[in-house]
């Protein structure tokens, strides 16, 4: 399979962005305004922005964004409203549909990788499709230029590093600590070492999320990485009803973090 | 047809033909492959084995007999038989699967060892295998659950586990399930997962599976010792996630026996799912429309599960087994007629298997067939919630 004989639309984008990559995590259907987050995210300097898709049984996901899926399920919300909602999306950056397998397989890969094109996503990342089963759900998305991205761990040994990394389109998602996502008294050099480790294998842009839970943390990795995801921080300001306002405040403090781990 | 052989025979490892898999996060890939490297080894190490078979012997008491039922054979018009698993240490089959695993994290050099539990049996056999063998336990259970085996709670206090109780979602075995995965996503490096059925990823199915063998294989045995070489006609087992039919299955698998599973109603993975992935594997799931996993409902704490093994899955496929339901009344009365009829009081898991026994002789089983049913395990632990049950149907036990 040769998709990586192509540039994703996704990948062209953060290779041609010369700043660090922050790439915030909003729950699609969270709450009636949820596109707004995602806008004020963009307005305060989101790179690009991850959009969950919420799943009954999220196994990568800790307590922050579990409750953000249970409060948008209860909300009536399936992968179709998640991507009816995003018609309202000014489309000015690429999303990233996060979400679970199973919910691909019921809509059908091909379906999927089509109405993600259609809503204005350019990649998915799926974390319980791990190289051993993706494969063709790869060829699904590559065939409609949705990017797929893997996640290593910092458990990957090298040999698989190198696969992974060679499979990943769009980006390399890297985890910064052995763990479900969610904020953590963050030792960095756990994230560092990741992303060093695939800094040394891949060309493609190497972004590391999974415990970056402070500006501080976020500045140091971005110091060796090309850049940060933040999901729990951005879920956890929502759940504290801090709406765009609140949203638009967070991103703005790690974008200026950012800024000083340089360009 | 071998159990073994459809699994062995597929290029993908860990597929029971479209089922199974390894539907995992990143970080547990690598422990997953690891974990079937050294399983593959421990099984073929004849010393692994003999250390395995001592303890079954000598700790857990097997063989467990195989008993006649002569009053409900009567009363039924089949021969029944019982595999007594409820006679092993502990009070149910669990045990078989968790000595093997327990030794297996020791070999591997683990410290500590997590397990899901939902009637709390896979937990107390597992609480009781750290005990023996010096293994720090956590066992995740849902609140739901905690509350309605308080009994099973308290033994895995006593032998010296930590019971941690689950609040999301359903709060019940699934949810169990995906916090023991969330533990062992962070704890790798030091912690055993020890998966209490044929489920999860790649190679818990398998070798849960050939853990519970024992069943079947001494089975298969003591029936042809009973039965002058011939095999029963049917075999009865029930399904949660199908760990003890799995065991019993492996060892009729190539007689001409009818392989039964029987699912709870409310948690009808095979009769009433779909295909889906979730705990790791591609599997039989209740599930909704946009693919959300939906909550199964069953008075057995143990049978309360929205997927299935995926072999069972494949078994299913293939024709070679048949999963068919029985509900919850049918279960209560099952449950008296045995006790009262034998004088074995079954776990409400187990008389699933006898509910559709009951319900099927003359007509789904014909007057006349030889049945083996798996007792899997005692129902002391399920005495509180019988008493209300019958109670409040007006009847007295
Ligand atoms: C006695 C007994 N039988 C059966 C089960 C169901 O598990 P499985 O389907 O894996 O055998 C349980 C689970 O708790 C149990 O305690």
């Amino acid at each position: 399979m040769t998709t990586t004989a192509y540039l994703t639309a996704l990948e062209t984008h953060l290779r041609g962005t010369d700043r660090k990559l922050l790439v915030p995590y909003v729950t699609g259907g969270v709450s009636d305004d949820w596109i707004d987050y995602v806008h004020a995210a963009v307005d305060a300097g989101a790179d690009a922005v991850e959009i969950g898709i919420p799943f009954s049984d999220p196994v990568i996901d800790g307590p922050v964004i579990q409750a953000a899926s249970v409060r948008s399920l209860d909300r009536g919300t399936t992968p179709e409203s998640v991507l009816r909602d995003l018609a309202a999306y000014r489309r000015d950056v690429p999303l990233i549909a996060m979400t679970y397998y199973n919910l691909v397989l019921q809509h059908g890969q091909r379906e999927f990788a089509r109405d993600l094109v259609a809503s204005g996503v350019n990649g998915a990342i799926l974390p319980d499709l791990p190289l051993e089963e993706s494969a063709s759900w790869e060829a699904d998305a590559a065939a409609h230029g949705v990017a797929t991205v893997l996640i290593a761990a910092p458990s990957t040994p090298d040999d698989r590093l190198a696969a992974l990394c060679s499979r990943s389109t769009g980006f390399v998602y890297g985890m910064g600590v052995m763990g479900v996502t969610g904020e953590r008294a963050a030792p960095t050099d756990s994230a560092r070492d990741m992303a060093r480790r695939l800094k040394a294998v891949t060309d493609k842009p190497v972004l590391i999320g999974v415990g970056v839970s402070t500006k501080e943390n976020a500045e140091k990795v971005a110091g060796v990485a090309d850049g940060v995801i933040i999901g729990a921080p951005v879920m956890r300001r929502v759940a504290e009803a801090g709406g765009a306002a609140g949203v638009a405040e967070l991103i703005a403090g790690f974008r200026a973090a950012l800024d000083r781990a340089g360009g | 047809m071998s159990l073994t052989s459809t699994f062995m025979g597929d290029p993908v490892k860990g597929r029971f033909g479209e089922f199974g898999g390894l539907f995992v996060p990143e970080p547990i890939v690598p422990a997953c492959v690891e974990l079937e490297r050294a399983f593959t080894e421990a099984w073929a190490d004849p010393e692994f084995r003999r250390e395995l078979d001592g303890y079954l012997k000598h700790y857990v008491g097997r063989p467990s007999p195989v008993t006649e039922c002569r009053r409900l054979s009567e009363e039924l018009g089949v021969r029944v038989l019982a595999k007594r698993e409820d006679l092993n240490h502990t009070g149910s089959h669990k045990i078989n699967n968790v000595l093997g695993q327990a030794l297996l994290a020791k070999r591997m050099g683990k410290t500590r060892v997590i397990a899901e539990t939902g009637a709390g049996q896979h937990g107390v056999a597992t609480a009781t295998a750290c005990a023996l063998f010096g293994l720090e336990c956590v066992v995740y259970m849902g609140e739901v659950d905690v509350e309605r085996q308080q009994l099973n709670v308290f033994r895995m206090e006593l032998l010296g586990a930590e019971v941690r109780p689950v609040s999301s979602g359903s709060r019940t075995l699934k949810d169990a399930v995906n916090d023991a995965l969330r533990d062992w996503v962070a704890s790798v490096d030091t912690t055993y997962y020890c998966m209490g059925s044929v489920l999860g990823p790649h190679p818990y199915p398998w070798m849960v599976r050939e853990l519970q063998r024992v069943i079947g294989d001494e089975s298969l045995a003591q029936c042809r010792e009973l039965l002058d070489g011939a095999d029963p006609t049917h075999v009865v087992a029930c399904v949660g996630g199908g760990s003890n039919a799995a065991g019993i299955f492996a060892g009729f698998a190539d007689t001409d026996a009818a392989l039964i599973g029987v699912e709870a109603a409310g948690g009808a993975a095979i009769g009433a799912g779909r295909v889906g992935v979730v705990h790791g594997a591609k599997s039989m799931l209740l599930q909704d429309g946009a693919g959300q996993v939906l909550e199964a409902y069953s008075i057995s704490a143990g049978l309360d599960y929205p997927g299935i093994g995926p072999e069972h899955s494949h078994l299913a496929d293939l024709g070679r087994a048949t999963y068919p339901s029985v509900t919850d009344d049918e279960v209560i009365v099952a449950v008296r007629e045995l006790s009262r009829l034998e004088g074995l009081i079954p776990a409400l898991e187990s008389a699933h298997a006898f509910a559709y026994l009951f319900r099927e002789a003359g007509r789904g089983i014909p007057l006349g067939s030889t049945v083996l049913v798996n007792l899997s395990g005692r129902g002391d632990k399920d005495m509180h919630q019988v008493i209300t049950l019958l109670n409040g149907k007006g009847g007295k036990a």
